[in-house]
């Protein structure tokens, strides 16, 4: 784990030299940068006089690599001190950032926003566009699909720090027992779920009691593009379009028939299940090793990852699962040296930090890295478990995008579709119940949403 | 991922509910004579009802005798592997630098002084409202009986902007300042003062010369006594338990209660490079509630007093 530290310090200073060429001409041209730690925009030049300078800033993360990457940057800068606030995880956070963003006052200089409540904040004004500062420049660093997120209708809202894009991992010793073979395709998923509760009435394939981030994702792998903003206020939300249709039909199968183990991700329940065998797969982000690895000790060796199946055999697709990165808020009154941390954390060495932490890197660098790909990892049996992953990112179906307010939706998912999942109906009308009230909703926001 | 917080409510509820049940039993007995006759049926439902409510503290407490790992790979409402509750406790109080005991002295600090604040001004305003006429009464009567209705939920937001604008938001005065107001205890103080303070002994007390606030203080406060217990109890719950104010108030996880703080410690579980900690959660969750019922073994007596008297008035 350790050893990933050893690189980091020629990849942040390359960076840091490519980045002042272009930040140079753009900081020029854009707008007078005014002078001081205050001013709304800069270059790499300015940044790195200003982290020179005595200041503080505030950083809202739950990732606890955050707490690392301040110290390290600490030492680095000394003259600047990074107060790492764990303001709550998720939507207990954004329901902060939103009111300090509505009371003008209270919200920190950098935030964590994962990928799916980015538009929320970004489109509404909220956070700083990373061009100000040239970050711009840093596209190519990431993969397409992570920098595709935070690229939001012209303007770069946040820097990615993890990734997550989706894998199969499955309990290789129930696949053995029961002679399953590891299904590539969502038919053959199917019937390795009747295989295996109709030899086990205790195992489920997976467990599924609506989880509105496994659905859209799910949605996105199968093609669909549900949701579509342009000018910043005009959405468009159609959850039966032809991506969503096929995956809610297939997944129907799984739901309709007691296929799924009726089991909340995240639970005490679902941990216990993940470790005796009754869950057998999930259909999950890159991340989740180091969750099954600290989550469920007691299943070491009995894991393995294969690719996502797919909806046609043959023809990869995949999607993003989770995953987010850190914004800096128009709020905030040191911009540059807000701009220094975030571009030390997220494209510099704290890259390192996180992924030594259990994160699932965004930067291709870390991606094509030998160390990062040959790694064996000896909870999954010796697997090179990077590789598969790393390997499936390039199957991610472009363009994709969230809803601006996705949080809100995802946060009656189960009211909706929900309903679907406890009556054990077709989910199609779940979608079209959730589509409703997300559509009402945001009409009732001020948004213009078309069906 | 709420189960902490539901936990605490859960425990503290059914215990309140069982306090007026046994009085108002007691005093049917007495009227009506029927100490010999025993109804099976209501020993059953009895029966029932306190299984109902001590399973979840039963369960809670077997939980926190286990490891992390036990945890997720046993049976729930049963011992096993090595008794682990001592280092359990010990790691819990360490956990992150201490910051639980943190959030234990929090939470004592917005009980003592909110809940203790709002007793002692549901006393004043109580008492003055029964006590003493004046015009507009009505009009007060009203506002209150409209504020009992509107659950403090609804209003959290709206005070957040408002304290944001007077820069109080993530101080513990932003917890505080809210819980001092509570028009229910107003109203129960306002109803048990008609009777339980006669106005001949206020008479009385004036015509010797006392001042009002001599007699508030001398004679009232000690008459009111049931029902201010009553009110605190109330109080100390509702600061006790209180989640969604705190939630949206804070940012500082050192200014946390104990309620989101476990919440928080919860979430970690879900994110990535996290470390499930469920049985501190758990843990933390049994030390939470154990001072709330120590509060009620010890104020009872006092409760099922009060509550008895208000409900003859209603």
């Amino acid at each position: 784990m350790k050893s990933a530290h050893s690189s980091r310090g020629r990849f942040g200073r390359t960076a840091a030299v490519i980045g002042t060429g272009i930040a140079l001409s753009i900081g020029l041209a854009a707008c007078a940068p005014a002078a001081g730690g205050s001013a709304d925009s800069g270059t790499a030049d300015d940044i790195a006089a200003a982290l020179k300078e005595k200041s503080t800033i505030t950083v809202w993360a739950w990732a606890p690599a955050v707490e690392d990457i301040a110290a390290s940057f600490e030492k680095e800068y000394p003259n600047v001190t990074v107060k790492v606030v764990n303001a709550g995880t998720g939507n207990d956070q954004y329901i902060k950032l939103q009111n300090a963003i509505k009371a003008g006052s209270g919200a920190p200089d950098v935030a964590q926003i994962e990928y799916y409540a980015l538009p929320q904040f970004g489109l509404s004004d909220s956070l700083v566009d990373l061009a100000d500062f040239g970050f711009d420049s840093f596209e190519d660093k990431y993969t397409a699909s992570t920098w595709g997120s935070v690229n939001l209708d012209g303007g770069i809202y946040a820097l990615p720090q993890d990734s997550g894009p989706m894998a199969l991992f499955y309990n290789k010793t129930v696949f053995d027992k029961w002679g399953i073979a590891v299904p590539t395709t969502w038919d053959e998923y199917i019937a390795a779920a009747k295989t295996l509760h109709a030899a086990d009435p205790n195992a489920y394939i997976t467990n599924d009691t609506g989880d509105a981030g496994f659905t859209t994702s799910m949605i996105w792998q199968a093609g669909g593009q549900p949701y579509k903003t342009t000018d910043q206020t005009n959405v468009t939300i159609d959850l039966q379009d032809e991506g969503s249709k096929k995956f809610a039909d297939t997944w129907s199968q799984l739901t309709e028939n007691d296929l799924v183990a009726p089991v909340s991700s995240w639970s005490d329940e679902w941990y216990r299940g993940l470790a005796d065998g009754t869950i057998a797969t999930l259909a999950i982000g890159a991340w989740m090793p180091g969750n099954l690895t600290s989550g469920v000790p007691d299943a070491a060796g009995d894991w393995r990852v294969a690719k996502l199946p797919t909806y046609e055999a043959g023809v990869p697709a995949n999607a993003e699962n989770g995953g987010g990165g850190d914004a800096i808020l128009k709020q905030s009154k040191n911009k540059l040296v807000a701009a220094g941390f975030l571009q030390y954390m997220n494209e510099g060495e704290g890259t390192q930090i996180s992924l030594a932490a259990g994160g699932f890197p965004s930067t291709t660098a870390d991606l094509e890295s030998d160390a990062f790909l040959n790694a064996e990892d000896p909870y999954f049996g010796g697997q090179k478990v990077n590789e598969l992953l790393a390997s499936s990112i390039d199957d991610v179906v472009p363009g994709w995008s969230y809803l601006p307010f996705q949080v809100y939706s995802n946060s009656i998912f189960n009211d909706t579709v929900g309903q679907s999942y406890a009556d054990k109906s077709d989910l199609n009308t779940g979608l079209e119940a959730w589509q409703k009230a997300t559509a009402e909703y945001g009409n009732a926001q001020g948004f213009t949403v078309n069906k | 991922m709420t189960t902490t917080t539901t936990d605490a409510a859960l425990v503290a509820q059914p215990t309140s509910r069982r306090a007026p049940r046994d009085s108002r039993y007691t005093r049917k007995n007495a009227h009506l004579g029927m100490h010999k006759k025993k109804s099976i049926l209501l020993t059953v439902i009895m029966a029932l009802v306190v299984i109902y409510s001590l399973l979840p503290l039963f369960w809670l407490f077997v939980s926190s005798t286990k490891t992390q790992t036990e945890l997720l790979s046993s049976f729930g409402l049963w011992f096993s592997g090595p008794f682990s509750l001592f280092d359990n406790i010990g790691a819990t109080l360490t956990y992150d630098d201490g910051v639980f005991v943190r959030w234990f002295l929090n939470t004592l600090l917005y009980v003592v002084v909110g809940a203790g604040g709002a007793t002692f001004l549901a006393a004043l305003g109580g008492y003055g409202l029964a006590k003493f006429n004046f015009p507009g009464k009505k009009g007060v009567f009203a506002v209150v009986i409209g504020a009992v209705a509107i659950p403090g939920t609804a209003l959290a937001v709206p005070t957040f902007l408002m304290f944001s604008q007077l820069g109080l938001t993530n101080t513990p005065w932003a917890i505080i300042l809210p819980s001092l107001i509570s028009p229910f205890g107003l109203y129960l103080i306002w109803t048990y003062a008609l009777d339980a303070v006669p106005t001949e002994v206020l008479e009385a007390a004036r015509m010797d010369g006392a001042g009002e606030f001599r007699t508030f203080f001398t004679i009232s406060l000690k008459l009111l006594a049931p029902g201010l217990v009553t009110v605190l109890l109330f109080t100390v719950v509702a600061t006790w338990n209180n989640y969604f104010l705190p939630l949206i108030m804070l940012s500082e996880p050192t200014w946390y209660p104990l309620t989101v703080g476990l919440n928080q410690w919860n979430a970690q579980a879900t994110t990535v490079g996290g470390d499930p900690i469920y049985n501190l959660v758990i843990t933390g969750s049994l030390l939470t509630i154990i001072p709330i019922i120590v509060a009620f073994l010890f104020l009872q007596r006092f409760w099922q007093s009060g509550l008895a008297a208000g409900s003859v008035k209603a």
